[in-house]
């Protein structure tokens, strides 16, 4: 199955570390990554730019509305996302465990849709 | 007369089969589950074998292995159910089994055992823990969901809509049907117990209600707690569970009388079970000769130390504290620290008690049994009018009736 694993953290914090601190921080989301890939896990995954720079695009009444801004404005904002093909769910919660983040994970199964037919 | 005693052999043969269901159930469904990858059929297979074990045992007799008769019709009557619906139905995605097994017509001679299955997908921690009690009453427990509504009292409808809602995401999210590798299995299992408990403290004082208690739902989680310790022996927290589960439920028949609630103190001890003491007794005494003692097992110690006391005013109260200083070090409990400051009570250590429970206002201020022992303790000090306001809290905190009823005649006798 495939996994959405949706990182949400709170911003900022890492640019108070030291550079230490900073580039050990890069070190382990390098080393998940790799270990991802080297398990056959991995499909896909990008980190964010910060909430500031997001868009809200919204079509009403064929209007295109935009707003400053990510969708909702929390504590914790989506700041990059995994996508991974694992068996089941005990699988993809254990690499959302490893995940080196701040903050917490959502862990959304992919829905399947069935390729139509006689394609 | 004849009349009378057919009546009775078909009562009789009723019973027996209704035990033989209630025994085989969970057996039967957990080898379906993982052969067919879906509840829904699995349990409408089963429930179509059921009626027709109703049917047909009463005149062929009960065959020899009820589970393997039950298994083998179940599977013919969901290669039925699947001809009917055809393929259409097909599109649903099934449950992960990792090992999966195609279901084989022949009737087996043993039927494995995948009852921990079952539990540990039911128990698993993606599902809320309302959502783990009921399914597990309902797949592990084959209660129906009219049984389980009446338990936590709510519609039929609520809860099953909560039981289908967790079957779904059981199959959407991928939850597998499978027991957790080792590494997985120690924490898995503590939610396990987790539920257990829960169940059997909701038929050991019911959260709301005309009744104190809800013996069957105690013996549902005595159940539950068996199949764990038989299929995990080596665990030692499942014999600490089932311990505790024995040795408190062997008190239900003293803890109630004409309706209303008995206090400890005041209850017929031969009203109590021997038979469930003596099982609860001799798991606590293997498990209290190991090196590491879970905290299940140090509340089974504390029940036991009870159980063998002849008389209230004969039980041996400094060894409950010492087993309770031991259980607080292992699991920080402001209940255990209230359990503890009532057995200084009761060893005559009035003014530590009462300091012990007023630490503990914060964190238990919403809780009626809190203000009922505050109030205990402060009547012993001599304190009535403080007492009186306390036990007023306790009264205004909970909705048990008869419990309710039971503080309500002790404040009047003040």
């Amino acid at each position: 199955m495939r996994y959405l694993l949706l990182i949400a953290e709170e911003e900022g914090v890492r640019s108070h570390w030291s550079q230490e601190d900073q580039q050990a921080d890069m070190a382990r989301w390098f080393a998940f990554t790799n270990d991802l890939q080297q398990a056959g896990a991995f499909v896909d995954g990008v980190a964010l730019n910060e909430s500031s720079s997001a868009t809200t695009v919204r079509v009403q009444d064929g209007d295109t509305l935009t707003t400053d801004g990510p969708f909702a404005e929390t504590k914790e904002i989506i700041n990059g996302y995994y996508l991974i093909e694992v068996d089941d769910l005990d699988t993809a919660i254990s690499w959302a465990a490893r995940i080196p983040t701040i903050g917490a994970v959502e862990v959304r199964p992919v829905l399947e849709l069935d390729a139509p037919e006689g394609s | 007369m004849t009349q009378q005693s057919s009546l009775g052999v078909a009562l009789g043969a009723h019973r027996r089969l209704a035990e033989t269901f209630r025994q085989e159930y969970s057996r039967v469904l957990s080898v379906l589950v993982g052969e067919l990858r879906e509840f829904e059929l699995a349990e409408d297979a089963l429930s179509d074998a059921m009626a027709a074990a109703a049917e047909r045992w009463p005149i062929d007799g009960m065959p020899r292995e009820p589970a393997g008769w039950l298994l083998a019709v179940a599977r013919r009557r969901a290669i039925d159910r699947l001809r009917r619906v055809g393929t259409e139905r097909r599109k649903a995605p099934l449950l992960i089994v990792p090992d999966a097994t195609t279901p084989a017509l022949s009737e087996p001679d043993d039927i494995p055992d995948e009852r921990l299955r079952l539990l540990c997908t039911a128990c698993h921690p993606a599902l809320s823990q309302q959502a783990q009690v009921a399914l597990t009453l309902r797949v592990v427990g084959g209660l129906t969901t009219i049984e389980i509504a009446r338990a936590f009292l709510v519609s039929e409808t609520t809860m099953g809509q909560r039981i289908s809602r967790a079957k779904r995401k059981i199959r959407d999210a991928g939850i597998p049907y499978a027991v957790p590798d080792a590494a997985e299995l120690p924490p898995r299992l503590a939610g396990v117990r987790a539920v257990v408990y829960l169940i059997f403290n909701e038929g050991h004082t019911a959260t709301a209600g005309a009744r104190l208690q809800r013996v069957e739902l105690q013996q549902e989680a005595i159940r539950l707690a068996s199949l764990l310790h038989e299929r995990l022996p080596d665990d030692l927290e499942n014999a600490g569970l089932l311990a505790l589960l024995l040795l408190t439920a062997a008190r239900s028949p003293a803890r109630v009388r004409r309706g209303g609630p008995v206090p400890l103190s005041e209850q017929d001890r031969g009203l109590w079970n021997r038979d469930q003491i003596a099982r609860g007794l001799a798991l606590v005494a293997n498990g209290l000769s190991r090196q590491v003692v879970g905290p299940y097992m140090l509340q089974a110690a504390i029940a036991g130390v009870h159980a063998e006391a002849p008389r209230y005013d004969a039980t041996d109260w400094a060894r409950i504290i010492a087993l309770y200083d031991l259980l607080i070090g292992s699991a920080e409990d402001p209940v255990l620290r209230l359990n503890r400051a009532v057995a200084r009570m009761e060893l005559g250590d009035l003014g530590a008690a009462l300091s012990d429970v007023e630490s503990l206002t914060t964190a238990l201020a919403g809780f009626s049994h809190f203000h009922a022992a505050r109030a205990e303790i402060l009547l012993r000090l001599g304190r009535t009018s403080d007492a009186v306001q306390a036990l007023d809290t306790a009264i205004a905190q909970t909705d048990n009736q008869p419990l309710r009823h039971e503080l309500i005649s002790r404040r009047a006798a003040l």
